[in-house]
């Protein structure tokens, strides 16, 4: 279809007749910089099939990776329930992925301290570790005023998981369970 | 939904809320089906309706009260469906009294506790059954969902105040357990003690003229909806509801849902094509964090959690959750809890240790996120982790939020983005006012980078209980990680910790399972995960194959399985979550796109779909039916039912389980396998709902004497108080109701959205909706800033002058409502902030779930930007000694009248 711009072909007044766009809004119209131009759909290594991460629709996504990153995000016509539709959050998700301001690095606050630093996620872990295991003996019931087994700490609690993979709240409710830790709560309270 | 002759969506905003998932109502419209909004404010939803019907925010069940009276007394309901179906024929105790006889509490209120004693709610019994000795059963409330969508749970509070509570937390969400379902019917429907007749009577003062004088809407509005949903509704036509926050956020916001299941079974559009309830679930897997749930109440597959002094043993426990004689699935409950405890304690779980269900952890009450919070204002609590939510600016009382943070000795918050519940210590509201000094506050706070969707490989359970499972498309960047890795390097580090303890408390982590498979990066299978929770034979010939249905479990340890209705997601080895079959190449119910638990039927009850003989009601609405022939169910979707039940079969009285279900009996897993219009058991509040009005409310309740819900939970503090109600003296200081709600291009508290430039373009300010009338009253000016002052706070937001919001005539007066998006906050991060709408909110709780009522407060709007500082605290203050509240305002349990 593309006629050179370059030799008389390229013309527009030809380019309209040649491409039947006889008023001139169509492809004859088109700029080389357009026509050169390929979608990123198209040059993307594989295509990956996905949920939107928003609400509870679950509406289809089709995630175009290039070199290991994520160049776009677009609705999946295979769902039976979007049909390849997407709202202006499932269709921002891209940015949610390669967002400039997405924070890649452990960060911690000391008591009192008046900014973040950055920390190994290693050293982290473990404080979160050491933490942990320390709140739950501190603050560890075994039994009630009658005697009762309570097996349990109120001294540690977590809050989220509707935005989760089951996989992972799974672990989440297996890890607090058996510590103890009962206070295990998410957006579905709210 | 595109099956539906009509579609009555109240209590949410669909079309803009979920927006791909409202063109299944655009496509039931375009086949001809009717389309009702009810909803305070107009919206897009109300746009593409047929009918917006305004309504005062927190009066549906006087609405849908109304209906059922109407579709009573005018003989419209599906007699058929409702005596074959439903308990409408069962008699109930004569001890029984209702809100009619009492103005407005039933029998066995406790005034001291606020909690009722159901028992004078249950059935009348016939001759007592052989067999073991009854015992006291106890409930779990309906399915009912939202994102406040839990299952049961009522209690009593952390700390101080410890109360027993008759609550729904010891329960999960099937019907409330009954001894036996050996009960007395009268199918004739006219004893004066059979549901039926109770029904009648308790809602024959809900009539058209209620409904206009208590949420503002016409007689003639009214009846143009009992008639489109009588027409829409029998054998030939259905009818659908659906709701979101709007109803679950309320102090009755289960009772709200309740109202609409009875209407639902009055109509006959349970468990059938194009009816049903749809309840719109607001995150990607909150319908997942329900099932396997992050949630203090339940196990997996809504088992409860054991509470101490009912649940004490292994024997307790199971005895709790069902009786052998009772009908329906429940029944297998110690099949499904053994196999849990196998899933998580391996070898260690026996038969000889109950399978270490002394391992559990016990309840004493209610432990919901808003209990946890007065606890963290008590030091009661040392660390906290908050998951990709937002509680500074998502959740109620965002002041209460964020200083119970400051309390903390640890904090790890895991998200994309600095969220303001991560940065609170620098940059709150609280900083800026001077009640919070950075330096002053000793929380050690963890950031950890999340993975996203993309980032990581697993499954989201949607609104429709269906599980897509997302593939890996690239790894998380850095340090980023998700969940799955994190807590799982998180467990085997704290177990390294306590390697060798010989405490008997460190046996639960110590023996726990926690070997999963890695890939070269060390990343966690999530495929390994979800086997676990489809589970496994553990002996005989099939040892280690995957169980393909939770039938095939045993209470005797021979098979395990970490969430008994997501058995069958790996049936014969398949992942069955990752089908992906297009939907353009299969019918519309679309088995092969997905898996929807239980065993991937599609719409639940479906037996329902059949007339008690097995004939579809109608062809045009024919779904499931017997097949003579092959003597087997069969259909468009999988039966939710016995698959070779005979819809003549009788069940011995004597026995129980799903053995007892009658081949007419739908509702399989209710104790009695009938649809409950009356609940006997499982709803704290009450077996039937009754209007209250919202802690907070302009208007005093016309129906009775009581005010608001005797059962909801208060807490009286001095940082929680509430504007004076109705006719008491004050009430005019906080003159008008605000409603919060969500915006199309934001997500709840903004951590997936405001971060975002293309959403922060698309709707980058805290904004208020008011009507021309109200701006004219308080000389509010569109696109000029407004101050909105509660009980709790003020907040400012740009103003927007619009007919969407309609001021209402209730009982001769005004009623003025604000609209409020709830999806900004204050913080230094996000590429957009504002004020949050939560701010405004108290804490007063649904007795039946523990969630919030941030659908409906009082408040006053008054042009201008707020106070800057310190200010801000003397206005809220100024406007809290005008109105003379106090921490007992509002929160007195009985109203004091001439009852
Ligand atoms: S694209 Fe929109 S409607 Fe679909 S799941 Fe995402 S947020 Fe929901």
């Amino acid at each position: 279809m593309a006629a050179k711009d370059s030799t008389f072909l390229g013309w527009p007044v030809l380019r309209q007749l040649a491409t039947g766009d006889f008023l001139g809004r169509g492809a004859a119209a088109t700029s080389r910089r357009t026509r050169e131009q390929q979608p990123r759909t198209v040059t993307a290594d594989r295509v990956v099939q996905s949920v939107c991460p928003y609400c509870a629709v679950g509406c289809g996504q089709k995630v175009f990776v290039s070199d290991e990153k994520v160049v776009q995000i677009e609705g999946d016509q295979d769902s039976p329930i979007s049909r390849g539709r997407l709202c202006p959050k499932g269709a921002a998700s891209e940015q949610l992925v390669n967002s400039p301001t997405r924070q890649t690095h452990v960060l911690y606050r000391a008591p009192g301290a008046t900014e973040f630093t950055r920390m190994d996620r290693d050293e982290a872990l473990d404080m979160v570790a050491d933490r942990f295991v320390e709140s739950r003996a501190r603050t560890w019931q075994d039994h009630d005023e009658h005697g009762r087994p309570l097996r349990r700490t109120m001294g540690i609690a977590s809050l989220g998981g509707a935005t989760l993979d089951n996989e992972e709240n799974y672990l989440i409710k297996k890890l607090f369970t058996a510590a103890g830790a009962i206070q295990i709560e998410n957006q579905a309270r709210i | 939904m595109a099956n539906a002759d009509c579609i009555i969506i109240q209590g949410s905003n669909m079309a803009e809320c979920h927006p791909v998932g409202f063109q299944w109502v655009t496509e039931a419209k375009a086949r001809g089906a009717r389309v009702i909004h009810v909803d305070p404010r107009f919206t897009r939803t109300s746009a593409i309706a047929d009918t917006h019907v305004p309504i005062r925010a927190g009066t549906d069940v006087v609405l849908l009260g109304a209906l059922i009276n109407h579709v009573l007394s005018n003989e419209l309901y599906f007699h058929d469906y409702v005596v074959a179906y439903t308990n409408a024929a069962t008699l109930v105790s004569d001890n029984f009294r209702d809100t009619e006889d009492l103005d407005g509490v039933f029998s066995g209120f406790d005034p001291e506790t606020g909690t009722y004693d159901p028992s004078s709610w249950s059935y009348a019994e016939r001759a007592a059954p052989p067999g073991p000795s009854p015992r006291a059963g106890g409930p779990a409330g309906e399915a009912v969902s939202g994102d406040g969508e839990i299952e049961g749970a009522g209690g009593d509070e952390q700390g101080s105040a410890r109360r027993a509570r008759a609550g729904g937390q010891e329960h999960g969400a099937a019907g409330p357990s009954l001894e036996h379902a050996n009960v007395v019917r009268d199918e004739s429907l006219q004893h004066p003690r059979s549901v039926f007749q109770i029904l009648k009577r308790h809602y024959a003062r809900y009539t058209p003229e209620m409904v206009r004088d208590v949420c503002g809407i016409p007689v003639e509005q009214f009846h143009e909806v009992a008639r489109a949903l009588t027409e829409n509704s029998g054998r030939e036509r259905t009818t659908c509801f659906a709701y979101a926050l709007g109803w679950t956020q309320h102090s009755l916001g289960a009772q709200f849902i309740r109202t609409a299941a009875i209407l639902q079974l009055l109509m006959g559009n349970m468990g059938r094509p194009g009816g049903g309830i749809m309840a719109l679930r607001g995150h990607a897997s909150i319908q997942g964090s329900t099932d396997i749930p992050t949630l203090f109440n339940i196990l997996p597959g809504y088992l409860p959690m054991p509470i101490v002094g009912e649940h004490d043993t292994w024997q307790d426990y199971l005895d709790h959750i069902s009786s052998p004689l009772q009908k329906g699935f429940w029944t297998e409950a110690p099949s499904y809890t053994a196999s849990l405890l196998k899933a998580w304690w391996g070898e260690a779980a026996t038969a000889d240790n109950n399978f270490c269900y002394d391992y559990l952890p016990r309840l004493t009450g209610a432990h919901g996120t808003y209990q946890t919070v007065l606890a963290m204002l008590d030091d009661e609590v040392e660390g906290y982790f908050v998951l990709g939510q937002n509680p500074a600016v998502g959740s109620a009382h965002g002041s209460m939020q964020r200083k119970a943070m400051t309390h903390l000795k640890w904090l790890v918050v895991r998200d994309f983005q600095l969220i303001e519940s991560a940065t609170f210590w620098k940059d709150s509201p609280e900083i800026a006012t001077g009640e919070l000094r950075t330096e002053d506050i000793d929380t050690e706070v963890f950031f950890f980078p999340a993975a996203n969707h993309v980032e990581k490989a697993g499954t989201f359970t949607q609104t429709q209980r269906m599980l897509q499972w997302r593939h890996q498309a690239v790894r998380p960047p850095n340090d980023a990680q998700s969940e799955l890795d994190f807590f799982y390097d998180l467990g085997v580090r704290i177990r390294q910790r306590l390697a060798g303890s010989t405490d008997e408390r460190d046996r639960p982590l110590l023996d726990l399972t926690w070997d999963y498979p890695t890939d070269e990066h060390g990343e966690v299978d999530g495929a390994a995960v979800l086997k676990e929770i489809n589970g496994y034979h553990l002996t005989g010939e099939h040892a280690g194959e995957l169980l393909d249905s939770f039938s095939q479990m045993r209470p005797d340890g021979s098979t395990s399985g970490g969430c008994w209705i997501y058995t069958g997601v790996f049936a014969g080895g398949v992942n069955r979550s990752a089908n992906r079959v297009p939907g353009a190449d299969q019918d519309e119910v679309a088995h092969e796109w997905g898996w929807a638990w239980p065993l991937n039927r599609r719409i639940l009850y479906n037996r329902a779909s059949a007339d008690p003989e097995g004939r579809p009601w109608s062809e045009r609405k024919a779904y499931v039916w017997w097949d003579e022939e092959t003597r087997r169910w069969t259909g468009k979707d999988i039966p939710d039912f016995p698959i070779d039940r005979d819809p003549s079969f009788r069940p011995d009285p004597d026995v129980g389980g799903p053995a007892a279900i009658a081949g007419d009996d739908p509702f399989i897993m209710q104790a009695d396998g009938k649809g409950w219009l009356f609940a006997p058991k499982g709803m704290v509040d009450g077996p039937l709902p009754t209007h209250y009005e919202a802690q907070e409310s302009p208007v005093a309740n016309p129906l009775y004497t009581q005010q608001s819900n005797p059962s909801r939970l208060v807490y009286p503090r001095k940082d929680n108080l509430w504007s004076p109600s109705g006719d008491e003296p004050g009430a005019d200081v906080y003159p008008y109701v605000f409603t919060t709600y969500r915006l199309t291009e934001h997500h709840t508290a903004g951590g997936m959205s405001r971060w975002l430039p293309y959403l922060s373009e698309l709707q980058p300010e805290m904004f208020c909706e008011v009507s021309p009338e109200l701006a004219a009253e308080r000389g509010l000016t569109n696109g000029d800033w407004a101050t909105i002052i509660s009980a709790r706070s003020a907040i400012e937001a740009r103003v927007l002058v619009t007919e969407r919001m309609q001021p209402l005539t209730i009982q001769g007066h005004t009623v003025h409502q604000i609209g409020l998006p709830y999806h900004w906050g204050v913080g230094a991060d996000a590429v957009v902030e504002g004020d949050g709408a939560n701010d405004l909110l108290g804490i007063v709780l649904d007795p039946n779930v523990q969630i919030q009522e941030s659908k409906v407060g009082s408040c006053d709007i008054q042009p201008g930007r707020r106070p800057r500082g310190e200010a801000l605290l003397r206005l809220v203050a100024d406007y809290q000694s005008r109105s003379g509240t106090t921490s007992e305002t509002g929160n007195a349990r009985l109203t004091e009248g001439d009852r």
